[in-house]
């Protein structure tokens, strides 16, 4: 293999890592501050792809269909939130049946509206080019998507350190109970990260519609992954989901290059050593009292 | 200003507080005392809304709070510094004062302390000091400060400390006491649970005594000082 092809395989790796990114981002926070294993997160990710193709149908063009797939996957996640989560807090059996029923139900409605034959959501043109990288040649698309994910990461990154909502949630992570007896209510903070982790998962969907396709089923595999993702870089933390994204992305793409066959198993692989070795995850902290 | 009316409070099938009634006047601070598993924590989390009483009224300023959510509770002026301290550990000893901050309520009373973190780190100059540490750095007695300053800096009418002694030096046991009776003057009331009897007894205005979920005893910290049988019998003193 040329050094040229090596390098595009590792930028397509690093751009579907950015993807798992953030839908893990969302799915990890929300598990480490709610206990909530969100199975129907991938859902977030199906129909925000599907609600923007349906907009750029409608001739409204790529950025627009972006920002209200966004937003609606934001409402969806809120409303799933205040009306069917709050009842579960606490109970994983029904938060596992309620979310994984949930994704049945999402997906079955998507094919009904939209079919299940595979779809894609056309590259915005302003980005459908190609860019000189250096060793290779590249699509600007997948730069920018790329760059979206590391813009992503210091956003969060800004907002956890440096904000007084990122030590509500960093709060919130270590010590519930203590932070509502101080007077902060934790359930609108739910519903706001909950919603902001479907509206992250919903632009995953969106830039990953260019990339990936579309089709139902896409949501599963992805959640497959960005739980792979949220155990190897740890619970709770962003930071551990973008260097598990990457990982993991870049894991996938190699391997599919490589060994085909074998790539579900190297990612496994991955997580097995990652618990063997630091049973919290990269990025995880030790299991609260 | 804090009244608790035949308060009955269960942990799964434990009948813990078994119709606990008292009464905190304003500005007054009560110290409740009792063996382990008498109740006080109990009698703590159940105020400040952590465990919801089955039967009874728990009413501070005159409104009832049992049933509310805590942090509606809180909100009504009541801030809580718990037993372990429960500092967060992800966050900075500053971030730990300021998450849970809020402005001076508008109903307070005249001359009622308004605390800001500048205040707070008058009083404790060792958490400015090492404001960007973080909180669990700290030792036993400096992590006190920090829950106390925390809990301040909700500008509450009401603290309830929750075995602010525990696991401490007795020099630093001292210090908590001072602190105490500084937090006294500035016009909060306060209910203070505690295992110390010296301590409650040098700072509180009256002392209660719980059993198996209910007041056996009160009085003034003197007439308990005094009173050998009960300090044997129920504080095994």
């Amino acid at each position: 293999m040329t050094t040229s092809t090596l390098a595009m395989h590792i930028l397509n790796g690093l751009a579907y890592g950015m993807l798992l990114f953030m839908i893990a981002a969302g799915l990890s926070i929300i598990f480490g501050l709610m206990n909530i294993v969100n199975l129907a997160h991938g859902t977030f990710y199906l129909v925000g792809v599907y609600v923007a193709y349906t907009f750029v149908q409608q001739g409204t063009g790529f950025w627009p269909a972006l920002l209200l797939a966004i937003v609606i996957v934001a409402a969806l996640g809120m409303v799933m939130e205040k009306v069917l989560m709050e009842r579960v807090y606490g109970k994983e059996l029904e938060q596992v049946l309620l979310t994984f029923g949930l994704s049945f139900i999402f997906a079955d409605v998507v094919k009904w509206i939209w079919g299940s034959s595979p779809l894609t959501l056309p590259v915005p043109s302003a980005l459908d080019f190609s860019l000189n990288v250096g060793l290779t040649e590249f699509p600007a698309y997948r730069i920018f998507v790329i760059g979206i994910g590391c813009l992503l990461a210091a956003g969060l990154w800004y907002m956890e350190n440096k904000t007084r909502i990122g030590a509500i949630i960093r709060a919130g992570v270590d010590d519930r109970e203590m932070l509502a007896a101080l007077g902060i209510n934790i359930k609108i903070v739910f519903t706001a990260i909950f919603a902001v982790g479907a509206a992250l998962a919903g632009l995953s969907g969106v830039l990953g519609g260019p990339i990936m396709g579309m089709y139902v089923g896409i949501d599963s595999e992805i959640l497959v992954s960005s739980l792979v993702i949220v155990v190897v870089g740890g619970l709770g933390t962003w930071k551990g989901a973008f260097i598990g994204a990457i990982l993991i992305g870049l894991t996938d793409t190699l391997g599919r290059v490589w060994f085909p066959s074998l790539t579900m198993a190297m990612i496994f692989v991955i997580m097995i050593m990652v618990l063997l070795i630091r049973p919290n995850g990269l990025f995880g902290r030790g299991a609260q009292a | 200003m804090l009244k608790l009316e035949q308060v009955h409070t269960y942990y799964g099938n434990s009948h813990i507080l078994q119709g606990l009634s008292f009464e905190v006047p304003t500005g007054k601070c009560m110290a409740l005392l009792g063996r382990n598993g008498a109740g006080k924590t109990t009698t703590i989390h159940s105020i400040a809304g952590l465990t919801t009483p089955r039967h009874g009224r728990i009413s501070f300023c005159g409104a009832t709070i049992s049933g509310l959510p805590s942090y509606k509770i809180a909100r009504q002026g009541i801030a809580l510094v718990p037993q372990g301290r429960r500092i967060f550990p992800s966050l900075t000893i500053r971030e730990n004062l300021t998450v849970s901050a809020r402005e001076a309520r508008q109903d307070r009373k005249a001359g009622q302390k308004v605390w800001t973190l500048e205040e707070v780190y008058e009083l404790f100059p060792i958490l400015k000091e090492r404001e960007q540490n973080m909180g669990t750095q700290l030792s036993g007695g400096q992590q006190q400060m920090l829950a106390i300053g925390r809990a301040l800096l909700t500008n509450p009418h009401f603290l309830l400390m929750d075995e602010p002694s525990e696991g401490l030096a007795p020099v630093v046991i001292e210090q908590i006491g001072e602190i105490i009776q500084t937090l006294k003057k500035t016009g909060l009331s306060i209910l203070l649970v505690e295992q110390n009897f010296y301590l409650a007894c040098a700072v509180a205005d009256e002392v209660l005594i719980m059993n198996k979920g209910q007041i056996v005893w009160n009085g003034s910290p003197q007439a308990l000082l005094a009173n050998k049988e009960v300090q044997h019998q129920y504080l095994g003193v």
